[in-house]
């Protein structure tokens, strides 16, 4: 039984392989045709869910074994002397879950996108570009090595500039795409350090199997004290979570994901809201087995970064107007809820928030995009009202998307969210438990805020909409169903955490204490939403009278984008750069013109020895004869070897 | 008292005559009186080939293979071939120049 599943994990490799063959085909030989484009791209990531679900439910099927030993295939990619790097793929429930989601995403979102993107002219370099997105991701989910994750790890990062600035005639597409890019890169940095460290180390990069990094960690390898007493793994755990913190918008990088929102809607659906940005939270739940053996300090901070991101995107989240910028910061503070989860210890909880995360973000996100669409492009929730009854199936599937956020069950939040929730206070963090619900609360209010103002309440007058072709509503019928059924898995005697976890698995059912408790959050959240802006029984804008610094803070989300700006004109621009400007002029300069005077300086001495007389050259050369001849002869005392009669063997 | 002409006195001659044409080169101005010594130097040179030619112990000491003899008509017709090329150019530069005065021929420096 295992031996065939085995052989099954072995053709993993064509989950990514193929939507790459897919972008160069695009890309080379089918650009011209967009209705070709897209059934190749499509048909490309359909195959690979197919294969996918074959592997989960390889998975599912083999139980514990492959759960105790991920299945390993790998082929050799770089072999030097002292530098060993296998390419391959690695099967495990994480992986098969991972691709699962991605693949099922993936095609929703590309089905989806022809009637979004229909008529336009960048239509199959779209789905070139998704294509190659999608390759990525599933790359980097199946890596067996760091450098591997590494490799796909900044290939999405690509794919995601190449799509968010998709409409590069658009400025801030433009800006929007080349701020992501560089954000993150400032995290990259810090994970490639870790890489680099950790192979300087180990000697290995691979996750699993004879000799990798977990078990040389969990078996030969002696921790010592590197910086202050601060532990080489302690250090090593922050730099790798520095990468995650900006690919997954932790708190002080988080300044790209909003405006990542000028891509395409589809693209946030899928690259900013359910896959790439959820490849930080997998990084570090790949790399646990390094958190784990480094001190408490690593974790502390995973949860506490985790933590403060949750609270406070989901405080901005409150006062923005713009539909996917709300949905935005609602992903930035999900993420956090997935970091705190890991930080708390439990795998578990963050994989499966990740899951449902995906699925019902994806779904709010293509349910925004069909409003835009509809209301030709625009996005600011005050100028909607009233789509419910005009666009049916968008309306409905979105509330279902806002309760399962929101924590209420049975829908596929309320599982993950007190998963979370019960791992915070069962493991010992009462505060970051308080910060995870009163964030539930939050969350609940802001989605409910974002439902209630802009698919109910009075229709504009301006707006004719109407509901969105099938192509578009079929995917988020689809999403919508997995929404609901996506946290069921949570409930049977081999559940998801019997699948998907670290160390010692423990069957825990639901704790109803704590459910209750965060479904009050909720259910308070989406009331007290329900009361301000549709019976108008408080009166928002007498709240923001009340508090106008509070509002103006959040509105101008804390002012950390305006920091930044700060910083650089006026710290990096006007302080740093002005004396790295002197330096460079008078210091750098100064030693490059010396070198060049110093030169022409000689050179004007030493060119009166180029007399251009023959006879001059003659003289010196024959003395330079003589003189070597005398330093031969005294120098090796061996005047004698140089004798003419000598040399002849002593002629009479 | 016997005077014996041996090798040292052959290879004193040739000294002298490289020394000779040495100076020549060094000091002359006359560009054909230093093409001049340079003969004299090769010549000199050529004076020590048929001396060691004659006086080294060969292998068999009854037969003499000529080497040396063989090197000096070597070095003899490459000077005539050197005297031609020299003297094309002398001429060719005294055509340019109107002058055999090597002082004259600095062009080639800075």
């Amino acid at each position: 039984m295992f031996k065939e599943m085995n052989d099954l994990f072995q053709w993993a490799w064509l989950i990514p392989f193929l939507p790459f063959l897919s972008f160069l085909l695009i890309a080379l030989v089918t650009k011209r045709s967009k209705r070709l484009s897209s059934t190749i791209s499509i048909l490309a990531i359909l195959t690979s869910l197919g294969l996918a679900i074959g592997i989960g439910i390889g998975v599912i099927q083999s139980g514990s074994q492959v759960v105790e030993n991920p299945v390993l295939t790998t082929v050799n990619w770089l072999s030097i002397a002292g530098l060993q790097i296998d390419f391959g793929t690695l099967i495990d429930p994480m992986s098969a879950m991972m691709l699962f989601v991605v693949t099922l995403v993936a095609s929703m979102v590309q089905i989806y996108s022809i009637g979004y993107m229909h008529g336009d002219p960048g239509f199959s370099r779209y789905y070139a570009f998704q294509s190659l997105f999608a390759a990525s991701m599933l790359g980097m989910v199946l890596a067996t090595n760091l450098l591997q994750l590494f490799i796909f790890w900044e290939l999405v990062g690509l794919c995601s500039y190449l799509l968010i600035g998709f409409w590069f005639f658009k400025v801030s597409a433009r800006e929007a795409a080349k701020k992501a890019f560089i954000t993150t890169r400032v995290g990259d940095f810090g994970l490639l350090l870790g890489i680099l460290f950790l192979y300087n180390q180990f000697g290995t990069l691979d996750f699993y199997g004879p000799g990798s990094l977990s078990v040389q960690m969990a078996t030969s390898f002696q921790d010592f004290a590197l910086i202050g007493g601060v532990s080489y793994l302690t250090v090593m755990a922050v730099l790798v979570f520095i990468g995650p913190i900006g690919k997954s918008g932790q708190f002080p990088l988080h300044v790209w994901l909003p405006d990542a929102m000028e891509g395409p809607t589809p693209v946030s659906a899928l690259i900013h809201a359910a896959t790439m940005v959820v490849a930080g939270v997998y990084l570090v739940a790949r790399m646990f087995f390094l958190f784990d053996n480094a001190s408490p300090f690593a974790l502390q901070l995973v949860a506490g970064m985790g933590a403060f991101t949750a609270i406070f995107a989901a405080t901005i989240a409150i006062a923005q107007d713009d539909i996917k910028r709300i949905l935005a910061y609602s992903t930035l503070s999900q993420l956090g809820y997935m970091m705190f989860a890991l930080g708390v210890g439990s795998l578990t909880a963050s994989m499966f928030h990740l899951m449902t995360h995906a699925f019902f973000k994806a779904l709010m996100f293509l349910g925004a995009g069909s409003v835009i669409h509809a209301l030709h492009e625009k996005q600011n929730i005050w100028d909607m009202g009233g789509l419910w009854k005009k666009m049916p199936i968008t309306g409905t599937t979105f509330f279902i998307g806002v309760l399962a956020i929101s924590g209420i069950p049975p829908f596929a939040g309320f599982f993950s969210k007190d998963e979370i929730l019960a791992a915070a206070l069962h493991n010992g963090h009462p505060v970051i438990f308080a910060v995870g619900l009163f964030t539930a609360f939050l969350t609940a209010f802001y989605m409910s805020r974002l439902f209630f103002v802009a698919f109910m309440g009075k229709e504009k007058p301006e707006n004719h909409p109407h509901e969105s072709p099938w192509v578009m509503t079929l995917p988020l019928i689809i999403l919508a169903f997995f929404s609901i059924v996506g946290g069921w898995v949570a409930l049977p005697e081999h559940n998801f955490g019997y699948f998907v976890h670290y160390g010692e698995f423990h069957h825990e059912g639901i704790d109803w204490t704590i459910a209750s408790i965060s479904i009050l959050a909720g259910v308070l959240g989406i009331g007290l939403a329900y009361i301000t802006y549709v019976t108008r029984a408080i009166k928002a804008e007498n709240v923001v009278a009340r508090f106008p610094g509070v509002y103006k803070l959040l509105k101008n989300k804390y002012y950390i984008d305006e920091i930044y700006l700060w910083f650089i004109h006026k710290v990096m621009d006007g302080i740093v750069a002005k004396v790295l400007y002197w330096f460079d002029l008078y210091i750098i300069d100064g030693i490059v013109n010396g070198l060049a005077f110093l030169t022409r300086g000689s050179g004007r001495v030493l060119r009166k020895t180029t007399t251009g007389q023959l006879q001059t050259y003659a003289l010196v050369f024959f003395f330079a004869v003589v003189v070597i001849y005398i330093v031969f002869a005294l120098g090796e005392g061996q005047l004698s070897t140089l004798n003419p009669a000598a040399m002849l063997g002593g002629v009479k | 008292m016997s005077i014996s002409v041996g090798l040292g006195s052959y290879l004193l001659v040739g000294a002298m005559l490289f020394c000779l044409g040495l100076y020549g080169v060094f000091v002359k101005r006359n560009i054909i009186a230093i093409l001049m010594s340079i003969e004299l130097m090769l010549n000199a040179v050529n004076i020590n080939f048929v001396a060691f030619s004659r006086f080294a112990p060969w292998a068999d000491p009854g037969t003499n293979p000529l080497i040396g003899q063989v090197a000096a008509i070597f070095v003899i017709v490459v000077a005539a071939a050197e005297i031609a090329v020299g003297l094309a150019l002398v001429i060719a530069i005294y055509r340019n120049r109107r002058t055999t005065n090597v002082d004259e021929f600095n062009w080639l420096k800075w």
